[in-house]
């Protein structure tokens, strides 16, 4: 009983938590995308412009609720809490440091620590594919289905050379547990050790995110905002929403998979975590404000040509070594 | 070596090149001005809202000749010539302007109504700052042309033409 109430409480701590961190990497972007761009930034809202999100989520919350006429109903209403609650989903797994003390008990920094860890963020991640494609279905738009089946056939196609890279840092320290794979990393880091791996992650992660260069779902030239267009309002919002926790995401696997997780010295575990979350995303804003957006062949050519043999040749070469 | 794992690595240097061309501007200061706070530095020959200028004596430099409406690429100028008489002068020509209209919404501040006028009459001043919040309250009529006292534009009252 008390497992439940304790796991209950950190989902709902948890879940406050992300969101707000989530509202405040959009302010951070904004404020570092200034920066980088020679200008200061949303800095009017409160001191520093740190009440900005609040303002934000006012004003989209205000904006007005429409649905297309002939949208299916059912679906379009289920489609952006599919791919909110997927993103979402994916921190039942994330260890955020080691265990505490606290109040005289032990207290684990997860909510779940399955054995197969890895694989249930994997699958996480590719759930939310469900919810851009019926997202796009449901809207009866042609823009929108045609924005949905591309964002789709990116994640997909990512989804396999990330996957891949994984499983190279999943053999070297086998175990697919995340804590365990932190564990692994007491000697050497794994991006020491699996640099490849590294570099085929990280550029799938940017596309897994619809990061820029390869945020082609907003393409708004040819699909105006893709497979979102006939969304708006509070609508809207889970599905931007389910792009930022998908960063955080990333950068906190990241930094799990590669760069030691909560390993490091004098700091406590969770702190040296979070920074290492915080620096990935800060990296995920540089890209973006320095990078062009790729052309959709180029996007599938990387994919396909490059990083998915890259992946597999790293995968058997890191057997072979293990074996 | 593979064509593509050629060009990728070529263009992945690229891209890490102008990761760094964003990383120093990350620590330069911004250029941008806090608008309302900083005014911005307005150069002598800015070209802002018109005035209608008077003579030292308080008399109005227009003649109503409509040069400048005539010459007005964007036709924004009104002006509705009337004749000066013994018992009211309010010009030093034969006629003045009874009215004077500028349609701001139109006006491309070309400046073409200042060249074209005869007397120096029409000039433009240095305030930009001319929103509002109707189509009506931007057709700027004679009253809000002219200068409150002369020199009140910043144009020398003394000054012939």
């Amino acid at each position: 009983m008390t497992l439940v109430l304790e796991a209950a409480a950190k989902s709902a701590l948890l879940a406050f938590l992300l969101l707000t961190a989530t509202a405040y990497t959009v302010f951070l972007e904004r404020r570092l995308l200034g920066r980088f761009h020679h200008r200061i930034g949303p800095n009017r809202v409160g001191p520093w412009g740190l009440l900005q999100p609040l303002a934000d989520g006012i004003k989209l919350l205000a904006k007005e609720d429409f649905m297309p006429r002939a949208a299916d109903r059912v679906v379009y209403l289920a489609a952006p809490l599919i791919v909110m609650v997927a993103a979402l989903f994916a921190y039942a797994v994330i260890p955020f440091g080691p265990p505490v003390e606290l109040f005289g008990r032990r207290i684990h920094l997860y909510i779940a620590n399955p054995d197969a860890g890895v694989l249930l963020v994997l699958g996480a991640s590719s759930i939310g594919v469900y919810g851009l494609i019926l997202g796009g279905w449901s809207s009866n738009s042609k823009y929108a289905l045609l924005g949905s089946l591309r964002s789709a056939a990116q994640v997909v196609s990512y989804e396999l050379a990330w996957g891949l890279s994984v499983l190279s840092v999943v053999l070297t320290a086998g175990t697919l547990r995340l804590g365990g794979i932190v564990e692994a990393q007491r000697e050497l880091w794994f991006v020491v050790k699996q640099p490849l791996a590294f570099v085929v992650f990280f550029l799938s992660a940017l596309a897994e995110t619809n990061r820029a260069p390869f945020d082609l779902p907003e393409a708004e030239q040819e699909l105006i905002a893709g497979y979102h267009t006939e969304y708006g309002g509070l609508k809207f919002v889970m599905f931007y929403i389910a792009e930022y926790v998908a960063i955080i995401t990333q950068s906190a696997l990241a930094t799990l998979l590669f760069f030691g997780g909560w390993l490091g010295p004098v700091l406590p575990g969770v702190v040296w975590f979070l920074l290492k979350t915080a620096v990935f995303v800060g990296v995920f804003i540089w890209i973006r404000a320095t990078v062009p957006r790729v052309r959709y062949d180029h996007l599938m050519g990387l994919s396909w040509k490059l990083l998915i043999p890259l992946a597999l040749t790293n995968l058997v070469v890191t057997s072979l070594f293990v074996v | 070596m593979n064509r593509t794992v050629r060009r990728a690595m070529v263009e992945g240097a690229a891209i890490l090149k102008g990761l760094g061309v964003t990383a120093r501007y990350l620590f330069r200061r911004p250029v941008t001005l806090q608008y309302p706070e900083q005014r911005p530095r307005i150069p002598p020959r800015f070209k802002g809202r018109h005035w209608l200028t008077l003579y030292e004596d308080g008399d109005e430099r227009c003649v109503g000749c409509e040069l400048c409406a005539i010459v007005c690429p964007a036709q924004a100028i009104y002006v509705k010539p009337a004749e000066n008489t013994p018992e009211k002068r309010v010009s030093k020509g034969e006629r003045y302007a009874e009215e004077f209209q500028i349609n701001m919404l139109r006006c491309i501040f070309c400046g073409f109504c200042e060249e074209a006028c005869p007397t120096g009459a029409i000039v433009l001043g240095h305030d930009f700052e001319l929103a509002d919040y109707s189509r009506q309250a931007l057709i700027y009529t004679k009253e809000m042309l002219t200068e409150p006292y002369p020199g009140a534009s910043g144009r020398d009252p003394r000054r012939e033409v």
